[in-house]
């Protein structure tokens, strides 16, 4: 009798199993999309549209993934990272992420990129209370555990950057009369912002706040004006195309202002050079990822690891694509949250962990840049350096600075 | 029995002629009601996302007809309806954003604000003609979404950041969700939308839209006001989509002017092609292709996902040369001749 009862529960217990799918998930604490073997990731980016030029930043993601997959993924489960594209569509992005969060199932989202899209899912995932990890845009607001305790950011904020341009200036020209250029959207606002706030009650410095839009053929006329007011320290937050005219009519009209220029127009190929490397002498900027070009590197161990990487699973890519060394670091960061989480694997555990990163370090970061997050802070990463361009390339100079809100 | 008039010829290669559904009027009608009730019971039976996924297809199926209406009836074409998609989203977004509007008037204010700026557009856009036309609705396409995040319109619109649409709760006496109601909310004012439609093309009116389209100096010889009629039928076409984008934004709860570009004219102007210049039902079909199609292909190959679309895009195109709905009319047309002794001559078995 015993022996039959025994043998009757071994046969009933797959059937009661499989009825309980989750049944054993929750008995080992697991969230939606994870299993003994397997972790489901998901992701959206622009692999067409109008901002495909981003494209290597879910690609090299995706890549990143398949070698922790190769290497037995993490804490012994490989990770299924489910890429769509969104072709940067916010629609789009709400229709893919809610596949991906009610149809596939995945755990949580990783770097998703787009502020507009971003900011279309923003709101569906805070109420869904799935994780939206390490957003890639700059916008200031994703810093939010109060009211969106479900996102997290990731690189450093336009805000801050222009905290850190702001401290800049006031230890090299405490006395300057500064003209900011700015887009005039959210992120252009997010630098003239920032520039204020970190002047403090100095911010009268500011005495011209020129803006463009982007349908704008140039902004000779705001440059022209700047150097008419006197203005010696200029801030320069254009896109590419844009700072790269307001530094070739600086120098047609031989104006000479101490000459800050955003990251976001900081590329080498896509704004110093049509500029003119002999007009860009001089410029300081601001960096937190390694420049894959910048031969220094050469024999640094992270980018070592990083074109290891980039030779094996992406030998096509263009390796100067800033794009792929962001998605690399975003899916790195990514794991170190996974790895933290050990077995506990629930969507709370997830933000837990995201919420308590301390001083992680991905191959690609600037040496000494990590990421540090606290339950009040959601901008992993704060930390910038400058670098002066000195004719053909940046040369990295002072501290490591920072910009933290607050 | 009608005769096919020789400008009808010359159009049908470019512009699929509309004609009665070969079906008779009793089958028609058991179709109709059949897709009604099929439509009335989807929500119940799949999950919360295919419910989204296909009251997305309704809305840009209602986006179509409203190109439908300017390009297969009234042979005037637009590459600007994004832009109409657009401000009626943003009507719906500011007005519930802003002022506290109950989600259910925006949708009339929506279509209302949109009539408006069709009618108007199409005033100037009378005196383009086909290419040039296209050339004029592209600009507008192009303009909007800059247009939209202008700084003197921020309070308003948002900026670039967009607005944040809360999504509409179902009433509280019913046991269904907020995807559910969305879908049947949507699928009502479809249904009206496209009677409405039905009954505007089979009417005095139609005729005359149609008439234009056809042969646009015999139809001002006998006596339609071609210009009143263009620019109306630019208000309608404008008012139909601007509805749809009303409902688009409700069931994505936010808008951003990155989600009206120049992409989103093409969408539905492909959508209208593959469901069928000129037929109403095809529509829907249109709006399937729209939302599945690149699906399917980013899931075949995301690296290649852009000429996967196009091949599917030339197969579509290939096997239904005049559509979706010109595809079903000629299937049902053969079907009634198998049925039926053959008919010499025989255009279909119209009764």
């Amino acid at each position: 009798m015993r022996q039959l009862t025994r043998r009757s529960i071994l046969a009933a217990a797959p059937a009661v199993a499989f009825a309980f799918k989750a049944w054993p998930a929750r008995a080992k604490d697991y969230g939606p999309g994870v299993t003994d073997k397997e972790i489901k990731i998901g992701n959206t980016g622009p692999y067409s549209g109008p901002a495909s030029s981003y494209s290597a930043v879910p690609k090299s993601q995706v890549a990143y993934w398949k070698m922790i997959n190769d290497q037995g993924g993490i804490n012994g489960r490989t990770i299924n990272f489910i890429s769509y594209d969104d072709a940067y569509s916010p629609p789009k992005t709400v229709e893919m992420v809610r596949k991906l969060v009610e149809e596939d199932g995945v755990f949580f989202t990783s770097a998703t990129l787009g502020t507009p899209c971003n900011s279309a899912i923003w709101h569906y995932m805070n109420e869904k209370k799935v994780p939206q990890l390490f957003v890639a845009t700059g916008a200031t607001k994703w810093d939010d555990p109060k009211g969106h305790p479900w996102t997290i950011g990731w690189q450093p904020n336009y805000q801050s950057e222009g905290r850190i341009y702001a401290t800049y200036i006031l230890k090299e020209k405490p006395d300057g009369k500064i003209g900011v250029l700015y887009q005039n959207d959210d992120f252009g606002k997010d630098y003239l912002k920032g520039v204020k706030d970190g002047l403090g009650d100095k911010a009268s410095m500011v005495i011209v706040e020129a803006s463009y839009e982007t349908t704008d053929p140039t902004v000779d006329s705001q440059v022209v004006d700047m150097k008419a007011k006197g203005v010696d320290v200029f801030v320069n937050c254009g896109i590419p195309k844009f700072a790269a005219q307001a530094i070739r009519k600086a120098a047609e009209i031989g104006w000479k202002p101490l000459h800050v220029l955003s990251s976001i127009g900081n590329s080498v190929g896509a704004t110093l050079k049509p500029a003119g490397f002999e007009n860009a002498k001089d410029i300081v900027s601001d960096f937190y990822l390694k420049d894959p070009s910048d031969p220094k590197w050469k024999d640094d161990d992270g980018f070592k690891t990083w074109i290891a990487f980039m030779d094996k699973y992406m030998p096509d890519a263009d390796k100067s694509d800033a794009g792929n060394v962001a998605g690399s670091s975003l899916a790195g960061m990514t794991a170190q949250v996974l790895k933290q989480c050990g077995d506990e694997l629930t969507r709370e555990n997830v933000m837990k962990q995201a919420a308590s990163l301390h001083e992680v370090m991905v191959p690609m970061l600037l040496p000494g840049v990590t990421a540090n997050t606290s339950p009040t802070d959601f901008a992993p990463l704060k930390q910038v350096q400058m670098a002066k361009f000195d004719g053909q390339r940046w040369n990295l100079f002072g501290e490591l600075l920072r910009g933290a809100i607050g | 029995m009608t005769t096919v008039p020789k400008d009808d010829i010359a159009v049908a290669g470019a512009v699929p002629v509309q004609r009665e559904l070969r079906l008779r009027p009793s089958l028609r009608h058991v179709v109709i009601a059949g897709a009604i009730a099929a439509a009335l019971v989807i929500p119940l039976v799949t999950s919360s996302f295919v419910t989204f996924q296909v009251t997305e297809v309704i809305i840009y199926g209602l986006a179509i007809l409203g190109l439908n209406l300017l390009t297969g009836f009234n042979g005037q074409f637009s590459l600007g309806h994004s832009a109409f998609y657009g401000i009626g989203a943003y009507t719906t977004a500011i007005l519930m954003h802003n002022y506290d509007v109950a989600y259910y008037w925006t949708i009339p204010a929506a279509g209302g604000v949109c009539f408006v700026v069709g009618f108007l557009f199409g005033l100037p856009a009378l005196r383009l003609q086909n290419l040039y036309l296209a050339l004029a609705t592209f600009a507008l396409a192009n303009a909007t979404p800059q247009i939209l995040k202008f700084h003197a319109l921020e309070n308003w619109t948002g900026g670039v950041q967009g607005l944040v649409v809360d999504q509409p709760d179902p009433p509280s006496f019913l046991p269904i969700d907020g995807d559910q109601w969305l879908y049947y909310f949507t699928l009502a004012v479809m249904l009206v939308m496209f009677a409405a439609a039905t009954s505007l093309i089979h009417s005095r009116s139609g005729r005359a839209i149609m008439a234009i389209r056809d042969n646009p100096i015999a139809a001002a010889a006998m006596g339609i006001n071609t210009s009143l009629y263009k620019t109306l039928t630019f208000g309608v076409s404008a008012l139909y989509t601007g509805v749809a984008g009303a409902l688009g934004a409700l069931a994505v709860a936010f808008v951003a002017p990155d989600s009206f570009t120049i992409f989103l004219s093409i969408s539905l102007l492909v959508g209208l092609v593959i469901g069928g210049v000129g037929s109403i039902p095809g529509c829907l079909f249109g709006g399937l292709f729209v939302l599945y199609v690149p699906n399917i292909a980013n899931s075949l190959s995301s690296g290649l996902a852009g000429a996967i679309y196009g091949v599917i895009l030339l197969l579509v195109i290939f096997v239904m040369p005049a559509g979706a709905a010109g595809f079903v009319r000629l299937a049902a047309a053969r079907l009634s001749r198998s049925q039926q002794a053959p008919i010499t001559g025989a255009q279909g078995g119209k009764p």
